[in-house]
């Protein structure tokens, strides 16, 4: 079948309304949040069942064209970007709760579903789902699956990885398979495990089955302000030094600051201060405000100009959305960002951020620096103005000293953003040729084709050694793969 | 040679889609960085999911087409006319983008380019430019349907089935509409009406054209309202229709025109503050500036005039009002007109001052503030997307109350549609006329509504 027999197939499976295909209605979909690489789609589908994206796969495989699943475009690396003229695979429509089960603390739900949207469905029984990610007013919970995405509360409760448990699974070949178990622990590989974060290289989630938790009875949060960055620094190691679990720690700094008080998140920071922590900490109402008392002394130990706790749920709430609202607020002062996402072990905390600056200074881009300082994860963002020639390269670069400045200290390229396209080359800081043919090897199992999101997460060895390493290994093992596919259709309940 | 002819060509290629006056600027849509925050508040993605019909998707579109990278063709004019120009993503946008004015700009262009046709050319001509900006007519119209409603035209109409011809949303509309009164508030008030008691300030009445041809009621009530609060009100006569609809159908040269007339009339009359009790005028009103980008004269003027505009619950909230003693006994919920909540950032004001009310039960909806379809003339362009929103609409709408209350006409007018199709026991009222009602019954407490 040629591209054009496809779409006229993929018209008839989904309805005329559910493809979009000629040109001019594809110019939406050529990036994600992460703007600065663009290409066209081939078409995007809207499928809403299971069996519909099955169909798709299946038709798209069996004629070698590639494609890519997207939920809300919100990722910040360009893992849904159509590099390669992909047909998008659209997400939003399958976007129901599908069962609550909460004796036992599992929600199952469409890959569409926003991730905030499943937290509002459950709160009024006093249930939520933890992962946080700032965008979590728009993102879905398919896309949280294939970033691995974190979130501000991630320092206690884990990221999504901890919190998906079983998922239904389209392979690249338009297999279904189930993987996960709702209960216990995996059986067997963790293939979940697998699944979760990679970036959509390895199949389509449609099913997924997640953990909900009883919302905590009682939660603090405190807001400091800091003259040195030093200071706040050394407050968040010793509040963890201290034995207090915070359910969050986020930092903002001057310019981050100036951002997000330029938006309609305004919050008063005061101009000379350099950086601000959020601190929450919350449990039984018994524990929280000795703890929370403890947080603000440690924070008096360390020079803090003023530390404050939230009033009342108005006042965390603008806190939160002050900090929750500052990648975007950034467009209050540059045209264009990049955001990075390394992550450090939080001791070397002060002495990064000042690598950071001088990289800034050298560069003569300006850095914001927004971060779970809790966990280490820092999001420096860079601004630069894709209008002035060379100024999109320039930031590129800076975005990968600033991750080679983590990877050097111990740290890694990314905490949750994903690499995406963003960070291909960086995944070399990290590993070895020998490691990504490894990585490779594996995703020929589920992608033989490599037609689902290809070029994304994992680089090409840059040694052609390595490459037909990677390759021999698939064909020597061609029976086993092969075998493997027979087995998942057999897995699948939907045969 | 053939090189500089391929720069040439190029150069072509790159130039604007927007070549027209007052188009989108590139300080405004580069201020977008693309985060997609504002897409699950965007009335037109929920139906659709679709990222042409998003904000972010909008803005990029007519980022493109203004750096010439697509052609002014059905790519950026089906999007940008499927806005409701509800302006939620202003609301959440961190970055500050002002997406309804990008909107209208871009309409703007199109409305350049080629004259509006087909069905929402047809209205637009016919109410934008051939009704509502002429007073005459529209008190023409309004006797006529008048006339209608009290010939016994409409009941034999209605009886010989001669509205089945109607597609059912305009049916639907039919069926709302209200009594008309037999004089315009613009025409039965007097031109000053002094404030009772302490005098704090004086307001100029503005009083819309579908407010004043269906609800002019509520412009009666809106004067009491003011009176009572110790506001002269004065009601300019040579005012005309506020521009908003035709600023919205991007026919801007038409709004620019009506705008200077207004802002002319009301500079004369010099009153501290003008009124206005429909949401969408307000913004408008307010926004007379950005219509005037290339005349400075008239810019300073709208900047001047759009300084004294309020919505009368925001004014009320400003200088102080009286607690009424009336009893209201009514279970309401309130719906949060776009142009109020959105546009002019007003949510506290007209619940503080139904609160206030003794009696009144405010029990809030989920997602007040989600647009209805109505968005000015949409629910007469797009009767499909304007239809299920107001389905949502009105499945949000609390079990047990007695009451929505709003401060828009559109917006009564398409939620009095809605109770109509439902066939269900509600009353659509404006705030005002609550309070209104709360002060008429002072010192006659055991008055039931």
């Amino acid at each position: 079948m040629n591209g054009d027999k496809v779409i006229r197939e993929l018209v008839r499976i989904l309805g005329p309304s559910r493809v979009l295909h000629k040109p001019h209605q594809l110019h939406t979909y050529n990036c994600d949040a992460y703007v600065a690489k663009t290409s066209l789609p081939r078409a995007v589908v809207f499928p809403e069942s299971t069996e519909e994206v099955a169909r798709i796969v299946k038709l798209l495989h069996e004629n070698d064209i590639p494609f890519l699943p997207r939920g809300a475009g919100t990722g910040l690396s360009g893992g849904a970007t159509p590099l390669n003229g992909e047909v998008i695979v659209s997400l939003v429509r399958m976007n129901r709760l599908l069962r609550v089960d909460f004796d036992n603390l599992r929600a199952v739900v469409q890959p569409g579903l926003v991730n905030l949207t499943l937290t509002r469905k459950i709160t009024n029984k006093g249930y939520y789902y933890a992962p946080d990610p700032s965008s979590q007013s728009v993102c879905t919970i398919g896309g949280n699956l294939a970033e691995n995405a974190g979130g501000s509360h991630c320092l206690k409760y884990g990221v999504t990885t901890n919190h998906i448990v079983a998922a239904k699974f389209v392979l690249p070949t338009g297999n279904v398979v189930d993987i996960g178990q709702p209960f216990g622990d995996p059986v067997g590989y963790d293939l979940l495990g697998l699944v979760v974060g990679s970036e959509g290289t390895l199949g389509i989630a449609t099913e997924i089955t997640v953990r909900i938790l009883k919302k905590p009875q009682a939660v603090k949060t405190a807001l400091a302000l800091f003259d040195r960055v030093s200071d706040a620094s050394d407050t968040v190691s010793d509040i963890i030094r201290a034995g207090i679990i915070p359910a969050a720690i986020e930092m903002m700094d001057q310019l981050a600051m100036q951002a997000v008080d330029k938006s309609n998140y305004y919050v008063g920071y005061p101009a000379d201060i350099e950086a601000v922590l959020l601190i929450e900490v919350d449990g039984m109402a018994a524990g929280v405000e000795e703890t929370s008392q403890r947080v603000v002394e440690i924070c008096k130990s360390h020079n803090v100009r003023t530390v404050k706790v939230a009033e009342n749920d108005a006042e965390r709430a603008l806190w939160w959305s002050s900090r929750k609202m500052a990648f975007g607020a950034t467009g209050r002062i540059s045209p264009d960002y990049i955001v990075q996402d390394g992550v450090i072990p939080r001791s070397r905390l002060t002495e990064v951020l000042h690598k950071i600056s001088e990289i800034s200074r050298e560069s003569g881009l300006r850095i914001a620096n927004v971060f779970h300082a809790g966990d280490g994860n820092l999001h420096p963002l860079i601004c630069y103005d894709s209008r002035i020639p060379g100024e999109t390269e320039k930031a590129i670069k800076v975005g990968s000293a600033v991750l080679k400045v983590c990877a050097d200290v111990g740290g890694s390229i990314t905490g949750e953003h994903g690499v995406g396209i963003e960070k291909l080359e960086e995944m070399r800081f990290l590993f070895t040729d020998t490691d990504l043919a490894a990585q490779l090897a594996i995703r020929s199992v589920f992608n033989p084709k490599d037609l689902c999101n290809a070029g994304k997460l994992v680089p090409k060895p840059s040694r052609c050694v390595e490459v037909r390493h990677a390759q021999r290994i698939i064909e020597q093992n061609a029976d086993f793969f092969g075998g493997f596919q027979e087995q998942t259709e057999l897995m699948s309940p939907s045969k | 040679m053939a090189k500089t002819a391929v720069h040439l060509a190029d150069m072509a290629q790159r130039s604007t889609s927007f070549p027209w006056p007052d188009a989108p600027e590139e300080d405004q849509y580069s201020v977008c960085v693309h985060c997609g925050f504002c897409l699950e508040v965007c009335p037109t993605y929920q139906q659709l999911g679709d990222e042409n019909h998003s904000p972010r998707g909008r803005v990029h579109l007519i980022k493109e087409a203004s750096q010439g990278l697509l052609p002014l063709d059905e790519s950026v004019i089906n999007p940008v006319f499927t806005c409701l120009d509800c302006r939620a993503c202003e609301t959440v946008c961190p970055s500050g983008v002002q997406v309804g004015a990008l909107i209208e700009e871009a309409r703007g262009q199109v409305h350049y380019q080629e004259p509006p046709s087909g069905l929402s050319g047809a209205v637009e001509k016919l109410f934008l430019r051939g009704i509502f900006p002429r007073p005459a007519r529209l008190k023409k119209i309004r006797r006529l349907m008048r006339f209608y409603q009290m010939s016994g035209l409409r009941t034999a109409v209605h009886k010989m089935g001669l509205l089945k011809v109607l597609p059912m949303h305009l049916r639907e509309l039919e069926a709302v509409i209200p009594d008309i009164t037999e004089q315009s508030a613009l025409d039965a008030l007097p031109e000053l009406m002094p404030a009772q008691g302490a005098r704090k300030a004086s307001a100029g009445l503005f009083t819309g054209c579908v407010m004043d041809v269906f609800f002019s009621d509520v412009n009666m009530a809106t004067v009491r309202v003011a009176n009572r609060n110790g506001l002269d009100v004065l009601v300019p006569k040579e005012q005309i229709c506020c521009g908003a609809l035709q600023v919205h159908a991007g026919d801007r040269e038409q709004a620019r025109k009506m705008a200077r007339h207004n802002i002319d009339v009301f500079e004369r009359t010099g009153t501290d503050y003008i009124i206005i009790n429909a949401a969408g005028c307000g913004a408008a009103l307010k926004e007379y500036p950005e219509l005037f980008k290339d005349d400075p004269v008239y810019h300073e003027k709208a900047e001047q005039f759009s300084s004294r505009v309020r919505d009368i619950s925001e004014l009320l909230v400003e200088v102080g009002y009286e607690r009424p003693q009336g009893e209201v006994n009514c279970t309401l919920t309130y719906h949060d007109a776009c142009h109020l909540c959105h546009a002019q950032k007003i949510r506290s004001q007209p619940r503080e001052l139904l609160k206030s009310i003794p009696g009144v039960n405010l029990v809030e909806m989920v997602d007040a503030d989600r647009c209805c379809g109505s968005a000015g003339i949409y629910n007469l362009t797009h009767p499909d997307m304007a239809g299920q929103l107001l389905e949502r609409k009105m499945d949000d709408i609390p079990e047990g109350v007695e009451a929505v209350v709003m401060g828009n006409p559109g917006c009564m007018m398409q939620i009095k549609a809605g109770v109509e199709r439902r066939k269900v026991d509600l009353d659509v009222l404006h705030t005002v006329e609550l309070l209104d009602l709360a002060y008429r019954r002072e010192g006659n407490h055991d008055e039931r509504r």
